[in-house]
């Protein structure tokens, strides 16, 4: 949490002067019952009216002042607040921007959205909150005390005992109560999660007829969250009376004491009262810290959270340095490539090596985990190969400048993602200056023309996440997305999956037919769609298990022709 | 409107703590006690103060006396205090409790048409943090609303019976920090709601972009993305900042109302002692209720706040809890013993929304035994078929009828008892392997499930688990692989073997080797069985006993596979597909 800091920089005088001017209207409050005291002893005992006319007057002097002096502290905590959170978020967001895919996958992006949103808002009302009242309680409390010690010594010892007793009683309390708290959202985790199973499973529960069986399982989750909640009610409902039975038991000693030393002479009945009041000034600080530590205590675990994020090193690394582009005739090359993902315990990728001529189309296939997308994802340099080099144009991928490779790179993933927004502004993705009549033209070769035609044109609405588009539209457009880059390489990541066969093959149709001719790699489960390409990678548990064409492989490669006729059989046809 | 709106949920609220009535009455008398007590205590702080005057004239024997009454009295209230705060605990807890178990039994018997159509992150939002929200804001109006108009009542009482006149300044001058907070809130109310509205902008353009972050590097939009990140979050910024400062000027608006509260007191209170109305405990006893009084007012628009927000979570709640259930089934319905497997489907009309037609004239008769396969691009009705077939939708005209029974005529549970339904969306409960299994025969030996399992080949990979039958897996599925949990519900169907098969293919995502053990344990289930396939595969087509094309959700072509390649239409096309580019 304490990185996180720097981030006040700019918001340093704001960061002191809201503190400041809360001890100013704090130091008021604590002169109040001196003022009392006053108009007690002096003023009711001598009968001296205009004497307490002044005092009270004092007191709304006092009242206005602090009043100026709190509304000035408010101002300066919330600039220095949200201007840190604002700063923390452009940090972070920018942050994100720079991770490379095995940071990305380490983290989790659904951690990410998370530490951006809730733990930036948490940490924002806590930041507020220590702003305006973290100083202020503890100097209330030792005030109290040092101005009871400047009435009477003796006296002011009743406070010396029970400040530290009563702390001991309100943070023995709180401490008590944060582990169970987490328990409690332990249990709460367990009936959300019982929740959520039966609406994604409604169709298999309803299927089964087990509804019964669920209700009487959720009931049993309720119930062990409702016992964990009364029994951390219980403890954390023990803070008020408690500390309530030792303020009195500090407030009869004090007024026996005080009664003590009037006896003597040596301090006033005023003065009896003023002590009486700063007892009771004590109790409400005590309560009101106890209360903001439990926020501060969120937030500085959000804040710590959030910190985590930001001390991730971001793997892309820019080489500075332009290598010098070979006229080869080899586009993509692989040579002996491994690759084993972070805290993965093997090799996803091991001695891969082929070679691509510009302009083929290269097929790859295999069954899930057999590491196809793992390939692919090594030629835009997504992850870096752990052995072994991917060359593009005979330069390899590490070396070669980010902005230049994805340039030259358009890749359709397999989950087809698209954003909120016009269908302009989704294809534009691929080229920000494309004209209606390009994309017009990349989305006919992807077979999405007709589809947005229907919908209304490039101005078509899409929602987040792409909820008013089926599979299959959204992942025609992101084809569509890639193309209007003219890339030189093409990768089409399992990108097909949701297209009927026959809108699959009318696409490679039209992907061939293109007249720049890039070099395309097709991933695919389904033979029918790589079954023509220029040379076929078929990948088996991370290895290359054949390559060649489709001829060739249907003679040479086990795997291969096992895929093929599952998927071919035409027995009894 | 909206008040009436609130009432309405207030009741359903009261509806249910009702069942708690005996204690929400002892909360009322414990609340008024403990008050009552907190007050008093003041008064004989007052009383001892007046015996201590001054230099030798101090009252030990009567000031020790109202010592003690303070330590008993206090110890007292501390212990109600204690026990009331419990009582408020469980009305709250079991409240809330009682409110959860009611909209979970009714997601139970929602029709599916609600549930497909509003997102689970809403119903569970609901459930979760709607409910903890009512919760918190219950508790709340319980510790804070009872006591504190209890305090109110009760200073006013005790201050009336030391000075009216006093009093009557404290009660003129305490309705200002009101005037102040709702002031306050009255302005900031709107930029309250541009703020949430920017918040709410900034967390959807973060969701999109960061959950899509290997998209926006391949694209190379970083800085694009960052810049219109940044513009959002400056925006935020601005708006943030006049919310919180304007509305933080409430507290310090309220406290000086309370001092000059407080001024007035220790004015008309010393003059008034100065001419003897009143002594100088009296005085003290006075500053400490002036300051006891006015803190209900002030905490009294929080919690109002905080309750409006509860019953907007209530009402929220009260809405799932209301929704019109699924037609119950009737008290004649019929329960399906010996199903044959023969199902009818007469002139079926059905739409998931009035506007946009779907299945429309629809007839399907299926003999005992057939194999139905159902092909189509995407969007063709395919999934629609089986919800109705299910009974998770009902038709809206024409009529399915089970071995000459109208479906709508049997009961929901035999009807479905008689259906194995394997989908392509794996779904496993979090539980033991053994647990999933037995979902639909609960009294399953172990034998039967071992034997289930072998058929389906899960036997080889649930042994080598960790733990075999008895691992634990979460909601999905965890370290199991897709293929996996495809033969884990093909296991659950084997199991119990019902007489009609609905099984959907699987598509991607699935190894070969996999599939191809998949498809056999398909083929051993439907030995003998009517089944309904979501086909993919050549081979399952081609086999089929009828074959039922779907397109824009009416069969447009029905037969066998060599009767349909000589029809030359739709499912020729989508055949040659696979061979020719």
């Amino acid at each position: 949490m304490t990185k996180l800091f720097v981030y006040f920089k700019d918001y340093t005088k704001e960061s002191i002067l809201g503190p400041l001017f809360k001890l100013l209207e704090a130091t008021l409050e604590l002169f109040v019952p001196l003022v009392i005291a006053a108009i007690i002893d002096t003023g009711i005992k001598n009968g001296d009216k205009s004497f307490i006319f002044r005092m009270c007057l004092v007191l709304i002097v006092f009242g206005v002042v602090g009043l100026v002096f709190s509304i000035t502290a408010q101002y300066y905590a919330a600039t220095a607040a949200v201007g840190f959170t604002k700063k923390l978020k452009q940090k972070l967001f920018s942050h994100i921007q720079s991770f490379s895919f095995t940071e990305l996958d380490t983290i989790g992006t659904s951690t990410l959205i998370t530490r951006m949103t809730s733990d930036m808002n948490q940490l924002q009302t806590g930041v507020n909150l220590s702003l305006r009242l973290l100083l202020r309680s503890p100097f209330v409390v030792f005030g109290a005390m040092i101005m009871a010690f400047t009435i009477n010594v003796k006296a002011a010892l009743v406070f010396l005992a029970a400040i530290p007793i009563l702390s001991v009683v309100v943070f023995g309390i709180m401490i008590w109560c944060i582990p169970l708290y987490r328990k409690v959202q332990e249990k709460l985790d367990k009936v959300l999660g019982i929740t959520r199973e039966n609406l994604t499973g409604v169709r298999v529960i309803r299927a089964f007829s087990i509804e019964e069986n669920e209700i009487k399982d959720f009931k049993e989750k309720n119930e062990e969250l409702t016992k964990m909640q009364k029994h951390v009610g219980r403890i954390s409902s023990l803070m008020n009376p408690v500390t309530y039975v030792i303020i009195n038991l500090a407030v009869i000693a004090l007024v026996y004491t005080g009664a003590i030393k009037v006896e003597a002479g040596i301090i006033t009945q005023g003065a009896v009262v003023a002590l009486y009041n700063y007892m009771s000034q004590i109790l409400v600080e005590l309560i009101k810290l106890a209360n903001l530590i439990i926020n501060i205590t969120k937030s500085v675990a959000c804040g710590n959270r959030i910190q985590a994020v930001l001390e991730v090193e971001p793997g892309i690394k820019e080489s500075g340095k332009t290598p010098e582009m070979i006229n080869t005739d080899i586009i993509v090359e692989f040579k002996d490539v491994y690759l084993r993902y972070k805290n993965a315990g093997d090799d996803s990728l091991s001695d891969i090596s082929f070679k691509v001529k510009r302009g083929e189309t290269i097929g790859i296939i295999g069954g899930t985990g057999s590491g196809k997308s793992s390939l692919v994802n090594l030629i835009p340099g997504f992850y870096d190969a752990t052995h072994g080099a991917v060359l593009i144009d005979g330069i390899n991928v590490k070396e070669y400048p980010v902005e230049q490779l994805r340039k030259k790179i358009a890749v359709v993933p397999q989950k087809a993602v698209v954003f909120k927004g016009t269908v302009r502004d989704n294809i534009r993705w691929g080229n920000n200056n494309a004209s209606d009549e390009e994309i017009y033209e990349a989305l006919a070769i992807a077979q999405a023309k007709e589809m947005i035609e229907s919908k209304g044109g490039l101005d078509f609405e899409i929602e987040q996440g792409g909820r008013n588009l089926s599979g299959g539209q959204k992942q025609r457009l992101t084809i569509a997305r890639a193309l209007i880059k003219k890339p030189e390489i093409l990768i089409l990541d399992d990108s097909a999956s949701a297209l009927d066969y026959a809108t699959d093959a009318a696409l490679r149709k039209s992907i061939r037919e293109m007249q720049h001719k890039p070099t395309v790699f097709v991933v695919s489960q389904r033979t029918s769609s790589i079954q023509y390409a220029d040379n076929i990678i078929v990948m088996d548990d991370g290895k290359i298990a054949g390559t060649g064409k489709h001829e060739v492989l249907m003679q040479s490669c086990q795997v291969y022709r096992e895929t093929y006729d599952s998927q071919f059989k035409k027995e009894g046809a | 409107m909206n008040k009436k709106y609130n009432t309405g949920t207030l009741k359903k609220v009261f509806n249910y703590i009702k069942r708690y009535r005996i204690l929400l009455f002892l909360t009322i008398i414990l609340a008024a006690v403990t008050v009552a007590l907190t007050l008093y205590i003041p008064i004989l702080a007052g009383r001892a103060v007046d015996f201590i005057v001054g230099k030798n004239n101090v009252n030990f024997e009567a000031v020790l006396d109202i010592l003690l009454k303070i330590g008993i009295i206090s110890s007292i209230t501390a212990l109600l205090q204690w026990v009331m705060n419990n009582i408020n605990n469980k009305i709250t807890f079991h409240t809330t409790r009682d409110i959860r178990d009611e909209a979970f039994k009714k997601i139970q018997i929602l029709p599916l048409k609600y549930l497909d159509k509003h997102t689970h992150g809403d119903i569970v939002n609901r459930l979760i943090s709607d409910v903890d929200q009512f919760a918190e804001g219950l508790l709340m109006g319980f510790t804070q609303l009872f006591t504190g108009a209890a305090t109110i009542v009760g200073t006013f009482l005790f201050m009336l019976s030391i000075n009216w006149v006093i009093t009557a300044v404290v009660v003129i001058l305490t309705p200002m920090s009101l005037l102040v907070a709702s002031f306050i809130a009255k302005r900031t109310y709107n930029m309250f709601k541009l703020q949430s509205e920017i918040r709410a902008e900034q967390t959807s353009f973060i969701n999109e972009m960061i959950s899509n972050q290997k998209v926006v590097q391949a694209f190379s939009r970083e800085t694009k993305t960052q810049k219109e990140f940044d513009e959002i979050n400056e925006d935020l910024e601005k708006s943030s900042l006049r919310a919180i400062f304007y509305s933080s000027i409430t507290n310090p608006g309220t406290r000086f109302i309370n001092s000059v509260i407080y001024a007035g007191v220790g004015l008309t209170g010393a003059l008034a002692a100065v001419s003897g109305g009143i002594s100088v405990g009296g005085l003290t006893s006075f500053l400490s209720y002036a300051n006891q009084y006015t803190k209900p007012f002030n905490e009294i628009s929080g919690v109002i706040t905080e309750l409006q927000n509860a019953l907007a979570c209530a009402a929220r709640i009260f809405e799932l809890i209301e929704e019109k259930p699924q037609i119950p089934d009737s008290d004649d319905a019929i329960v399906l013993d010996k199903v044959s497997g023969k199902i009818d489907l007469e002139n079926v009309e059905f739409s998931y929304t009035k506007d946009r037609k779907l299945i429309e004239n629809l007839n399907l008769n299926v003999e005992p035994g057939q194999r139905v396969a159902i092909v189509g691009p995407t969007g063709s009705g395919k999934t629609t078929l089986i919800n109705l077939l299910m009974r998770f939708y009902d038709v809206n005209d024409g009529s399915i009828e089970m071995d000459g029974f109208d479906i709508r005529n049997i009961t929901r549970k035999s009807l479905r008892r008689s259906f194995g339904m394997v989908l392509q969306e794996t779904w496993l409960k979090s539980g033991t392997i053994r647990e999933n299994i037995v979902m639909g025969k609960p009294d399953a030996t172990e034998k039967e499930i071992t034997e289930a399992a072998k058929l389906s080949h899960a036997h080889s990979f649930i042994k080598r688990l960790l733990k075999g039958y008895d691992t634990v897996i979460n909601e999905d599925g965890g370290s199991l692989s897709q293929g996996e949990k495809q033969l884990l519900c093909i296991t659950r169907v084997m199991l119990t073997l019902p007489p009609v098969l609905i099984l959907d293919e699987a598509t991607s995502s699935i190894d070969t080797r996999t599939e191809l053990k998949i498809q056999e344990a398909f083929a051993k289930m439907m030995k003998g069985r009517t089944s309904f396939i979501v086909a993919h595969r050549l081979s399952t087509i081609v086999e089929a006993d009828t074959i039922l094309v779907l397109k824009d959700g009416s069969i447009i072509e029905q037969g066998k596979h060599n009767e349909l390649l000589k029809q030359n239409g739709f499912y020729a096309k989508l055949y040659n597909s696979q061979f020719n580019i």
